[in-house]
């Protein structure tokens, strides 16, 4: 199967969960496994190219410019870890399905895990580094989701936010160290960059890079000092952690410096951070992981210290240190996986995970007991089980390495840390299983059924085979090891063994299982000690970090920021002016190149009528009401005065707005006292006057200078001109640029429209919810209401004005391609004829005839246009090209088919369900504010209505 | 006898100055008040003088597509006139 599909499958597949959240638990979880069993088997027909030892490729450019290009290839490494990520989530998709309870919402959460594991699948077959970043950010936010999957527990909420934070601003760095790593080599291509070898550590940036990548690998491995997310982080599902934090995101750090290891290893730069903060994490998570009563606790402790183990093999830098790291991925996925779905059998059926409260349960649990027992052995490094081997490999590896010059430091803390990996797994067989029965589990332990225990049962089944004949798993964990060497070194000739004579790592490996044992003996007094000890608490700190950064942030940001209009009025007028100022004493000044027009009468009153409403604005706006009319004055001045400038397009805009405006103060004003009062100290309202002054006649004169010269540049206009009929097949050079020069803009526009209408609705619905409702449902109103509700003489005119106003409404959406008008003035004029039935007749009469929600005039707008320009695709061409041709039908003349027309449907629906969204939203407030009874009837006197309206409704009542 | 486009001009010249006056007489009426009712009515006659100069600017100006502006203003300036009135009266313009 292509790669791509096998990447593609688990994202696409991510809807069908959530689709199929209603046909049941079954299902859902069935269609998941389906999903990643058909990847999976994508994968695996990809094995005999894969063991031929040749690398499959499938490349599409993308946005070559960038260098990004959607390029995937599948190599020995790249392999494993696909087989490991849908192989081990296959099993944990069968795990997941017995381990929900019937409260949560499955779909959602297999969705969120396909999502992950397609992600995941991503980044092992990047063959592009950036695309591979997008994969790498897309596991954070996906994680971020598990992690966080039960949204009701803050330790839930609060882990994945931990989580998405630490692996976040890695993700930051490593996008830093990537860019460099790109700008050596001249490529982002993965298969390029790793033949430049030299050349990347012959640069002087290759240490800046080397530390961005690790610290983001560091950050998604819970390396030293990232390793604290990883435990918060078990507030998750346990199917969750066994996935994400023993098979799978927690590798990708190590995949990343495995994938990387030809150009970065080997250098002394790499050796000392990779290898120290392996051998530091290791340690650190083997000694906290003994000390906690959680049983997640411990496991996830005891991952950052494996974690750290495998790192510090990569550190090392040998061809022998990368193979053991490799079989050390590969047996910790198997045993840690099923020793996390151990512990959730536990947790699922005693209810509680404190290894305090356990114990005893061999014989109450002997199948969780033999899997369990035979993974944390494992874990522990005993003999004939897989992490015995690997573990070997491990301090063989150690005992040839040295650090700081000190030969002994090395092998002395991998003994450490092995002695305490080893003391942990004992104690998790001991105290969880050993002992007594105890009477005061919280629920009655008994093993669960198949579906629980056959998931782990399989991978302990692989541990035990591996243990045994590790010959089997040789040649693979090689192959895979010759793709992590690339060219840069021989893939080492040592075979995998479970006896190689008396070795120093044997002996190491003796005082570790021993001392293992010594320290759970001494457990009792180690822990009073441990507890005594003081230590820093990671979730303090971060937590005082985090609050520290908002502060600051807060700091800079609200004085400028605070949500306050005026203030960024105020603010950028200033720094506008500022700037103006500078350019204009420190630039060059061009001659007049321009006479002065003379001026009429006309314009000249124009111009007065504005002034004056301007003026008696600033001084009456107070009174709220009298300002909406001064505001009307000052519109129909413009609008005049566009005509008067030969601009009938934003004349007919600026009018319908205004009609639309109004309407939606009038509606706003409804509930606001009538007199603004005067909240600013006087010494402000002059400084605000100063601002509004300065700001004005700056305004002015850039004008009046500007307009007195030619522009600097040619104007676009010449190019909108010469090309709106040749090119886009309109004469209304105004609405081809709307729908076709920039017809992109247009289309975020009237996303933004539609978001700003929602947002209004979705305002107005919690105002309802919430107390307000009840403040509003008591208002009285001010002065006595005069006049009908719905009185005839309007009801009569806006029936009758209508369909004429639709009429004009069509004709201008019509002619808009080579006359004035077009979509968006047409969708204007149609609310408005529409708002004329709800002013006149009510809402309830209104809404009650009324066929389409808005939410879905305004969707159907958007798609409209969406897809007429993705139909451009279909033709070769970019989005939103548009076509036209001239038809004839007899007996009609020729007239023009545009795709434009289209698109600007979108545009007029769009508009329309946007006002009239957002004006029913706010009259809906003022309908629970009268709560009267909703109006049947059109108008309240109606001549051809027998009875009196009155009598209508008591006669109802009775 | 006076050329047909001297008579034109000369009408469109006391029509110009007759519509501005309105407008401008209507102006003081609203600045004035002295209730809502003079100023929501002063100024729908504003937008009838408004629709009026529009007019005379397409004839003045010899062109037609000033035409739908004041198709526009004639059907829908009403409105605005009939919600400030509604307001006035009722407080709330859509019951």
């Amino acid at each position: 199967m292509s790669l791509f599909f096998i990447v593609a499958l688990p994202f696409f597949g991510a809807l069908l969960p959530g689709l199929m959240n209603s046909a049941g638990r079954a299902a859902t979880a069935g269609v998941t496994f389906t999903v990643s069993l058909a990847a999976f088997l994508g994968l695996l027909t990809n094995l005999p190219s894969v063991l031929a030892g040749e690398v499959v490729v499938a490349r599409v450019d993308w946005m070559p410019l960038l260098g990004l290009n959607f390029s995937l290839m599948l190599d020995g490494l790249g392999f494993f870890f696909a087989l490991l990520i849908l192989g081990i989530g296959l099993l944990i998709i069968a795990y997941a399905r017995h381990y929900l309870s019937r409260d949560d919402n499955m779909g959602q959460f297999f969705t969120y895990l396909l999502l992950f594991q397609g992600a995941m699948v991503g980044i092992v077959l990047s063959d592009n580094i950036l695309l591979l970043l997008v994969f790498w950010e897309l596991t954070s936010l996906s994680s971020f989701l598990l992690i966080g999957y039960w949204k009701h527990l803050p330790e839930g909420r609060q882990g994945a936010r931990m989580a998405l934070t630490v692996t976040g601003m890695g993700g930051l760095a490593m996008i830093g160290g990537m860019l460099i790593l790109g700008q050596i080599v001249g490529s982002y291509d993965l298969s390029v960059i790793l033949q430049q070898r030299d050349l990347i550590q012959a640069d002087p940036m290759y240490v800046p890079a080397l530390i961005l990548i690790l610290l983001g690998c560091f950050t998604k491995s819970a390396q030293f000092p990232f390793h604290f997310w990883l435990p918060h982080a078990m507030a998750a599902p346990t199917p969750v952690s066994a996935y994400l934090h023993s098979a799978t995101m927690v590798k990708a750090g190590i995949f990343l410096m495995a994938r990387m290891w030809p150009v970065l290893s080997g250098t002394p730069e790499w050796v000392m951070i990779v290898t120290s903060a392996g051998l530091i994490t290791m340690v650190l998570g083997a000694v906290i992981g003994l000390f906690k009563h959680d049983l997640k606790a411990l496991l996830a402790f005891s991952t950052v210290s494996h974690l750290g183990l495998i790192t510090m093999l990569l550190g090392t830098g040998t061809a022998f240190g990368a193979m053991a790291a490799m079989f050390h991925i590969l047996n910790h996925a198997t045993f840690k996986a099923a020793l996390f779905m151990s512990a959730g059998i536990i947790d699922h059926e005693a209810h509680t995970r404190d290894i305090r409260r356990l114990g005893g349960l061999r014989k109450l649990m002997p199948v969780t007991f033999v899997i369990a027992s035979l993974a944390a052995l494992s874990m522990a490094g005993i003999p004939l089980l897989n992490g015995f081997l690997s573990k070997e490999m491990m301090l063989e590896e150690a005992h040839h390495t040295v650090l700081f010059d000190t030969p002994w430091l090395v092998p002395g803390l991998a003994t450490f840390g092995a002695l305490f990996s080893a003391a942990y797994c004992f104690r998790l067989i001991g105290h969880v299983f050993f002992g007594p029965v105890r009477d005061d589990y919280p629920a009655k332990p008994h093993d669960p059924g198949a579906g629980l225990w056959l998931p782990p049962a399989i991978l302990v089944s692989l541990v035990v085979l591996i243990g045994v004949a590790p010959f089997v798993a040789e040649p693979f964990v090689k192959l895979v090891t010759a793709s992590v060497l690339g060219t840069a070194a021989e893939v080492p000739d040592a075979h995998f063994k479970i006896w190689h004579g008396f070795t120093p790592a044997l002996y190491m490996s003796i005082i570790a299982t021993i001392g293992g044992l010594v320290v759970l003996a001494l457990f009792k007094p180690a822990l009073r000690l441990w507890d005594a000890a003081p230590r820093p608490e990671a979730k303090v700190i971060f937590d005082a970090i985090v609050a520290a950064a908002v502060g600051l942030a807060r700091k800079l940001i609200l004085p400028l920021h605070n949500g306050a209009f005026t203030r960024y009025a105020a603010i950028g007028s200033v720094v506008i002016v500022a700037v103006g100022y500078h350019a204009w004493t420190t630039g060059t000044v061009a001659p007049q190149t321009r006479d002065m027009l003379p001026a009429g009468p006309v314009p000249i009153a124009g111009w007065l009528m504005l002034v004056v409403a301007t003026i008696g604005l600033v001084f009456m706006h107070r009174n709220r009401f009298l300002s909406l009319i001064l505001i009307g004055i000052v519109g129909l001045m413009v609008s005049v005065g566009f005509v008067f400038f030969s601009a009938p397009d934003l004349a007919m805009t600026q009018f319908t707005v205004e009609v639309v405006t109004i309407i939606l103060l009038l509606l706003a004003l409804n509930f606001l006292p009538n007199q603004t009062p005067i909240e600013s100290s006087a010494l402000r309202r002059a400084r605000d006057i100063g601002v509004a002054v300065i700001g004005g006649l700056a305004a002015f004169g850039l004008s009046y200078h500007f307009m007195l010269r030619d522009a600097v540049a040619t104007p676009i206009s010449e190019f909108h001109l010469a090309n709106s009929y040749k090119g886009g097949g309109g004469t209304n050079v105004v609405n081809v640029i709307l729908v076709d020069f920039r017809g992109f803009d247009t289309y975020g526009e009237i996303i933004v429209l539609g978001i700003a209408a929602l947002l209004i609705y979705a305002l107005t619905e919690t105002l309802l919810d919430g107390p307000v409702r009840a403040r509003l449902l008591n208002r009285k109103p001010t002065h006595r209401r005069a006049g009908d509700e719905h009185p005839m003489m309007m009801v009569v005119l806006t029936r009758g004005i209508m369909p004429v106003v639709l009429m004009v409404g069509f004709y201008i959406f019509l002619r808009g391609h080579n006359d004035p008008g077009g979509g968006f003035i047409a969708g204007l004029i149609v609310s408005i004829a529409v708002v004329m039935q709800y002013m006149a007749s009510g809402f309830g009469w209104a809404s009650a005839r009324l066929k389409y929600p808005y939410h879905g005039v305004i969707g159907a707008g958007v798609l409209i246009a969406g897809l007429t320009g993705i139909g451009a695709w279909f033709f070769g061409k970019p989005f939103l090209t548009s076509a036209f041709t001239y038809v004839r039908i007899p007996p009609f003349y020729k007239f023009e088919l545009a795709t434009a027309a289209l698109f600007d449907l979108g545009v007029f629906l769009a508009v329309v369900g946007a006002v009239m969204l957002s004006l029913e939203s706010f009259s809906r407030l003022a309908r629970q504010a009268t709560s009267g009874p909703s109006n049947e009837h059109p108008m309240d006197i109606d001549p051809s209505r027998d009875e009196d309206p009155q009598e209508t409704s008591e006669k109802e009542a009775v | 006898m006076i050329a047909a486009q001297g008579l034109l001009d000369i009408a469109l010249g006391v029509v110009f100055v007759t519509l501005v006056l309105g407008q401008f007489l209507s102006m003081v009426r609203l600045v004035m008040g002295p209730t809502s009712g003079d100023r929501i009515l002063a100024l729908d006659t504003m937008v009838i003088n408004a629709l009026g100069l529009v007019v005379v600017l397409g004839i003045k100006q010899g062109v037609q597509i000033y035409f739908e502006v004041s198709l526009l203003i004639a059907m829908l300036g009403f409105v605005s006139t009939v919600a400030m009135a509604r307001f006035i009266l009722r407080g709330d313009i859509i019951e």
